[in-house]
């Protein structure tokens, strides 16, 4: 049993957790994720570790409602146990002085980046953010990030905060004005980090992208949770998440990850009939 | 004295009935038919079916008190071999161990040792399992990693030494292939509950969600611990890597197989994880995984359910009664006939898988005739789903993350006979040392590990390898 010790509600469908897992903790680094299940029912999710305190023994995980699981996660609240959490999963992000870093984070996926930009900016990299969602209530964890890199930007969809456009666009600006970029780090939507990572390699900018599939076990044991890299097929949850950019097949990923689109709807009506 | 030349039936679900449910097939012998079935074995003094057995159980001793009516006898024989005997007299290979050794196998059919052990396990069970008697507290401290058949055998064993003993296991529940890939209807995973209850009242602690490797290293371990036992199984399933292979409704077995044992997906949405299917299945491969995901496919729904094998039905490596239930069930055996591309919709969703018709010619290095080729007999096969059961490889992640530990080509851990790897300390068995095998063989490598564990931490002293 896992006890949240923390909730945060950091938007209407975006929450934080601070859990006590202290194994997990000890050994967490960027770039890792944990598997959760939340009850004896329930299905094994995985989610990226946002943050960690090793002496609190406190893993922090950030995640938007999207299903069954995560709405059902969303209404638990202080002192209330997870039944089990296992981590830290794949491989952690490699971090080292690159020079200047540009980190691309959309919706959800700025609560993975947060531990990368910091873990970037103690290794002595000049880093650049850039955050974009769909409007300014969905942006998270700006002042943290802000606090960590040395310039920060912002998109939204709707133009409620920063640029009216996407994160692409900023960072097609960056390139034009010749701004120094030795690496690129985009985590978000497939559909966000393929358009990066499009971009990118036109400038030969080396991108890293940490992938989502859908996952069972997280050790490497089902291939649920395989893409294609470079031709050839990976597990995302052993190898990855994390995987050069320019090699990922996208559109498998995107077709892979609605593979049970129909089932979890029939999941989540009745969660909703049920509640 | 004539013997009767064929087993005494053990009754059964029908097939038509039992494809519509996951209750286990096999009803087990009554008493009588336990007692009346051990009587035809004759207790032969040179007993050469114990030489089938890889946990060396004396066979006759215990079907003498079978056929004696005395069940707590021989449930005491058993248990001072095996402490899993439900489990084995369920899933070992036993046409081709102990009866495959059987004296009477010359005038008919063997007796049933399978099933009878399965009768003794089951009876003790009912009644209630007796705690066994524990030698005093040694003071030393054994940690496990994996509760699979072997991890579980070892921790038994050691603890009942009077070790202290931990388990860590990855996932939510123990078992391991036994709880993921064995299916309920199989082997009941109330039996594999009552086994590992067993364990745990010897004072064996599971840990679940430790990840070794990941959220603690085996070189931790190896500090607190006096010796570590490495059981982490075979748990890489392999692909086919042809053309479509990623296409959605293409499973591994394992990932079927885990969705629907461990996660209970044929409970969805009851059960959060779900399983999908369509009408017309097709599995590839002919093991006992392969079996298993056919027939479970066939549980869920599916109109028609194939085997896709490249040999032909006597290289078939599944058990002989797996083969037969299949094909009781309505399995369609398509054989000499392998997979050359998957092929799907505008969606990304498996339609059809293209097959090439084989025929048998020189045996290769293992001795069976390899498969070659027709030209020109491709043929289209249209499917909702495909499940890849050829086969698995031994989980990576302690491999990878334990440097110094000595890895053999296959990527299998290194060991003697008795599970020394080249670190002192540290033991390894089951599928992980031999690749994918079966329960009682990983069964018999975490007794022998075991043995060898406790004359390590009383010792301290490492047998240089020859
Ligand atoms: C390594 C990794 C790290 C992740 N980190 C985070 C995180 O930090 N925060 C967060 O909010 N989410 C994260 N995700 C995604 C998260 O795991 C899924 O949102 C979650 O599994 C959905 O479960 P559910 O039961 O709530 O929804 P479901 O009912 O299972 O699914 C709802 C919808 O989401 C889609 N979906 C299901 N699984 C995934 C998936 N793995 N990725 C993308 N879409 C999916 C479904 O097709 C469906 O459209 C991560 C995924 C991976 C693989
Ligand atoms: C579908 C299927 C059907 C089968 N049918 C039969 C049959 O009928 N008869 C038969 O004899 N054999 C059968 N087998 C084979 C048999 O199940 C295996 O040979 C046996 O289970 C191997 O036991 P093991 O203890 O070595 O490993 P496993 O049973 O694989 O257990 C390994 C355990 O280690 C855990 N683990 C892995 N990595 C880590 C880690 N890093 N940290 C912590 N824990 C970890 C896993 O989660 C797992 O619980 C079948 C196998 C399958 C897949
Ligand atoms: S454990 Fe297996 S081989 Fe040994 S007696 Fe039982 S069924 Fe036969
Ligand atoms: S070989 Fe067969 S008949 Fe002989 S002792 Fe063994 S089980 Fe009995
Ligand atoms: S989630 Fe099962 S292999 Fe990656």
């Amino acid at each position: 049993m896992y006890p949240i010790v923390e909730k945060k509600i950091l938007s209407e469908t975006v929450k934080l957790m601070k859990v006590k897992a202290p194994l997990v903790a000890k050994k967490a680094k960027a770039g890792q994720f944990i598997i959760l299940r939340i009850d004896e029912k329930g299905e094994r999710i995985p989610l990226t570790i946002a943050d960690y305190n090793r002496d609190e023994g406190t893993v922090t995980i950030i995640f938007m409602e999207v299903g069954k699981t995560t709405i059902k996660l969303g209404t638990m609240i202080e002192g209330d146990n997870i039944l089990n959490f296992a981590g830290p999963l794949g491989e952690a992000s490699e971090i080292e002085n690159y020079g200047a870093v540009v980190c691309v984070g959309g919706g959800v996926g700025i609560a993975p980046l947060y531990p990368i930009i910091k873990a970037l900016k103690e290794a002595g990299n000049y880093v650049i953010c850039i955050l974009g969602a769909r409007d300014k209530s969905l942006l998270m964890l700006e002042e943290e990030i802000n606090e960590n890199c040395d310039e920060l930007h912002i998109a939204t969809d709707d133009g409620s905060k920063g640029l009216k456009g996407f994160v692409s666009d900023i960072l097609q600006n960056l390139i034009d004005k010749e701004k120094r970029i030795d690496i690129v780090w985009a985590i978000g939507p497939v559909i966000m980090m393929k358009v990066v990572a499009n971009l990118t390699k036109k400038y030969d900018i080396k991108t890293i992208v940490s992938l989502n599939p859908i996952m069972v076990d997280g050790t490497g044991m089902c291939g649920g949770c395989r893409v294609e890299v470079g031709g050839k097929t990976k597990f995302a949850c052993v190898d990855g998440p994390e995987f050069d950019g320019h090699k990922v097949d996208f559109n498998n990923l995107m077709l892979r990850n609605r593979r049970f689109l129909r089932d979890e709807e029939e999941a989540c009506k009745m969660l909703e009939e049920t509640s | 004295m004539a013997v009767r030349k064929n087993k005494y039936e053990m009754p059964e679900q029908k097939p038509e009935k039992r494809i519509n449910n996951f209750n286990e097939v096999p009803y087990g012998y009554d008493e009588q038919t336990a007692i009346d079935e051990a009587k035809r074995c004759l207790q032969c003094k040179n007993k050469p079916c114990m030489q089938g057995c890889p946990v060396e159980i004396d066979i006759p001793g215990f079907i003498k008190c079978i056929a004696d009516g005395d069940f707590d006898k021989a449930a005491e024989v058993i248990k001072s071999k095996n402490s899993l005997p439900a489990i084995s007299g369920r899933v070992c290979p036993y046409e081709e161990q102990c009866e495959g050794l059987c004296t009477i196998k010359k005038i008919g059919e063997p007796v049933g040792i399978g099933r009878l052990e399965r009768f003794i396990a089951d009876y003790e069970r009912k009644k209630g399992i007796n705690k066994p008697l524990k030698k005093k507290p040694t003071g030393k401290k054994a940690a496990i990693v994996g509760s699979g058949p072997a991890g579980l055998t070892c921790a038994g064993d050691l603890a009942k030494m009077g070790h202290e003993v931990t388990v860590f296991e990855a996932f939510h529940v123990p078992g391991g292939v036994l709880m993921y890939g064995i299916p309920e209807f199989r082997l009941p995973k109330e039996i594999v509950n009552a086994e590992v209850d067993y364990i745990k009242r010897l004072g064996v602690e599971i840990k679940y969600d430790v990840v070794v490797g990941k959220s603690i290293s085996t070189e931790e371990l190896l500090d607190d611990y006096d010796s570590v036992f490495i059981g982490t199984g075979a748990g890489l399933p392999r692909f086919l890597n042809i053309p479509g292979e990623n296409l959605d409704g293409v499973y591994s077995a394992n990932e079927f197989l885990t969705r629907v044992n461990m996660m209970k997906a044929y409970k969805f949405p009851e059960y959060d994880t779900p399983v999908k299917i369509g009408e017309v299945v097709a599995t590839f491969g002919a093991g006992n995984v392969a079996m298993d995901s056919a027939r479970t496919a066939l549980r869920l729904g599916a109109k028609k359910s194939y085997i896709i094998y490249r040999r032909s039905d006597v290289e078939m490596p599944a058990r002989n009664e797996e083969i037969e239930h299949a094909k009781e069930e309505g399995i369609i055996f398509k054989l000499l006939t392998n997979p050359i591309e998957f092929k799907g919709n505008d969606k990304g969703y498996l339609t059809q898988v293209k097959c090439i018709k084989m025929k048998l010619g020189e045996p290769d290095e293992s001795g069976r005739r390899r498969p070659i080729p027709i030209p020109d007999s491709e043929e289209i096969i249209k499917i909702d789903t495909a499940i890849i059961a050829i086969g698995q490889s031994p989980n990576p992640l302690i491999p990878q993350t334990m440097k110094k530990l000595k890895i053999q080509k296959w990527g299998n851990i290194e060991t003697d006979d008795d599970g020394r790897t080249n670190i002192p300390g540290v033991f390894a068995g089951g599928d992980i040392a031999t690749g994918a095998a079966t329960v009682i063989l990983a069964m018999g490598a975490g007794k022998r590990s075991a043995r060898a564990m406790d004359e390590y931490m009383k010792t301290k002293t490492w047998p240089i390898k020859k």
